[in-house]
């Protein structure tokens, strides 16, 4: 039902501000799933998640750039790259029973050693980064038209949804979130949680390359910087804690607030830089402290135990 | 049905369980007794995988175990429950049951149908919907009694479930371990409470300073000389004796 309200959005949306809007909600979005299926549905908070959306990024622009693959062979080896990138994290990470803020500074560590690499190699573009030339044809992955990036991304939205939907009712669901909650417990049950929890890292770091591969088609060009410093990192986190961890829509709910709220400090104190970050520092010191299960926990609320005895 | 030869561990300078030998026939509810450090739950992990003998072997249902990691030593029929309840506190009661449903369910459904006839068998019926973390103690011992039954295991591992009960509590989940056994699940149980030991075990191993002291069926076990000084102190057996003699 949301997939064909966005599908239609072009039809009567007109302004290419909206669509835009639109267009990079949906790719905060799907940053936010797939964050949120490793932290929210696995408990295995990544603090550089960066490191799947950089090799996503690079994948797309290098193999275009510098070996001349058509565009959509570049974006399914981008998806490969990010998977075989999960797998190696996810092996080093979870064979050596890494949890909690010791698996958050491994990722974070990585993502920076990506970084630097990134930097350093020509093929990369080291620092000046690289331009991915326009052509605007499907056949290159470059739709003519707004409403064709929107296309895009939401087809990997829509993934993460039902990839999020099946978490919630399925054995592997089951599973992973048992391995969230108490992994001894769960290993007791017949769960093997090294296992779970790679199968999980691999889902998320293909759906956060695939956010990068439409970064650089969409934008045209990628540095070490975006593609694998912390914003992009913080940006995934922050859209799934405040919308809602482990929950099917509040990554996109929090992607759609974080949007609005990002563009709303823009307008009012203009283009001075990194105000929006202070923004958004301030909304997720908020949202941590009064709304602990998000936004989509605010509305799911129960009433008071006292009302239903009345 | 388990056999376990041999068991060794040590931690650092502690033996923490030398050269046990244990073993539990189908049909049975055996009871590992003894003091508290007496090395019950060690046993229990070095049964169960958690922790790897240094020396020595456990056998179950045909196959050796020895040093096979938990999920996979579940998977073959041998359950356990923690002694610490640790249930998956974001998800509800019958949530919590399915996990171990899942074992041999792979749809949601029959999962969840499972863990709605688990929860009958040991009265979690009223506390489906629930929230693991909003049950008394009483309500998630059953819990990790309902987790692990759900499994469908041929051996449950009880630790303690009974610790922490009030009289009443516990008088109710005798019945239901008697039933787990009387439905063809054997059972190992580590338990203080003696009434319980008394009522339900066939056979009890008495464990103390990680060595086995005694072994029989319960009522031989509660006369025996080094069972009561292993509990209250050497001599004591000695002077219960002198004891009632002059009374």
């Amino acid at each position: 039902m949301f997939g064909v309200a966005v599908a239609f959005a072009p039809a009567f949306v007109a302004s290419g501000y909206a669509l835009n809007a639109i267009t990079m909600t949906l790719y905060a979005a799907l940053l936010a799933q797939s964050w949120n299926i490793l932290a929210g549905f696995g408990g295995q908070f990544s603090f550089g998640h960066a490191v799947f959306f950089g090799t996503g990024a690079y994948a797309m622009a290098v193999l275009q750039v510098k070996f001349g693959w058509n565009a959509w062979a570049a974006l399914a080896a981008a998806l490969a790259f990010g998977a075989a990138v999960g797998a190696f994290v996810g092996l080093l990470t979870f064979r050596y029973g890494l949890r909690g803020s010791y698996f958050a500074l491994v990722t974070l560590a990585f993502a920076e050693v990506f970084r630097i690499l990134a930097n350093t190699f020509p093929f990369t573009g080291a620092g000046v980064g690289l331009m991915v030339p326009l052509r605007a044809s499907a056949f290159d992955l470059q739709p003519a038209s707004r409403a064709g990036y929107l296309y895009f991304i939401l087809v990997f939205v829509l993934a993460s949804l039902l990839i999020s939907l099946w978490l919630k009712h399925s054995r592997y669901g089951a599973w992973l979130q048992a391995v969230r909650d108490n992994e001894e417990s769960a290993a007791a049950l017949g769960v093997d949680a090294f296992r779970v929890k790679l199968q999980a890292i691999v889902v998320s770091s293909t759906l956060m390359a695939a956010g990068g591969a439409f970064y650089v088609q969409y934008l045209h060009y990628i540095d070490p910087h975006l593609a694998y410093g912390p914003g992009v990192s913080v940006e995934a986190l922050l859209g799934a804690i405040v919308g809602g961890l482990g929950t099917v829509w509040g990554p996109l709910l929090g992607a759609g607030v974080l949007h609005v709220l990002g563009e709303a400090t823009r307008g009012l104190v203009g283009d001075a830089p990194g105000v929006n970050l202070v923004a958004y520092g301030i909304v997720l010191i908020l949202i941590v402290t009064f709304m602990p299960h998000g936004i989509i926990g605010l509305l799911r609320r129960r009433p008071p135990t006292k009302l239903a005895h009345a | 049905m388990l056999e376990a030869r041999d068991l060794s561990v040590r931690f650092g300078g502690l033996q923490a369980v030398g050269n046990v030998s244990l073993r539990v026939a189908a049909g049975q509810i055996v009871a590992l007794i003894g003091p508290n450090g007496a090395g019950k739950t060690t046993l229990f992990n070095l049964v169960s995988g958690s922790v790897k003998p240094d020396a020595g072997s456990i056998h179950f249902d045909g196959g050796e175990i020895t040093g096979l990691p938990p999920h996979q030593i579940c998977r073959r029929g041998l359950a356990r429950t923690f002694q610490m309840v640790q249930p998956f506190a974001a998800q509800t009661v019958r949530e919590n049951i399915a996990v171990g449903a899942h074992l041999h369910h792979r749809p949601r459904r029959a999962a969840l149908a499972k863990a709605d006839s688990v929860a009958t068998r040991v009265g979690l019926d009223a506390e489906r919907d629930k929230l693991a973390t909003s049950l008394t103690i009483a309500g998630r011992k059953r819990l990790e009694l309902a987790r692990a039954l759900a499994t469908e295991p041929k051996l449950l591992l009880l630790d303690e479930v009974l610790a922490g009960l009030n009289p009443a509590e516990i008088a109710g989940v005798i019945p239901i371990v008697r039933g787990i056994r009387d439905s063809g699940i054997a059972v190992l149980m580590i338990e203080h409470v003696m009434q319980a030991v008394m009522h339900l075990a066939d056979y009890v191993y008495v464990l103390n300073n990680g060595q086995l002291i005694a072994a029989g069926a319960p009522a031989a076990i509660a006369n025996s000389p080094q069972v009561i000084e292993a509990y209250l102190g050497h001599g004591t057996a000695a002077r219960l004796r002198a004891e009632s003699a002059r009374a």
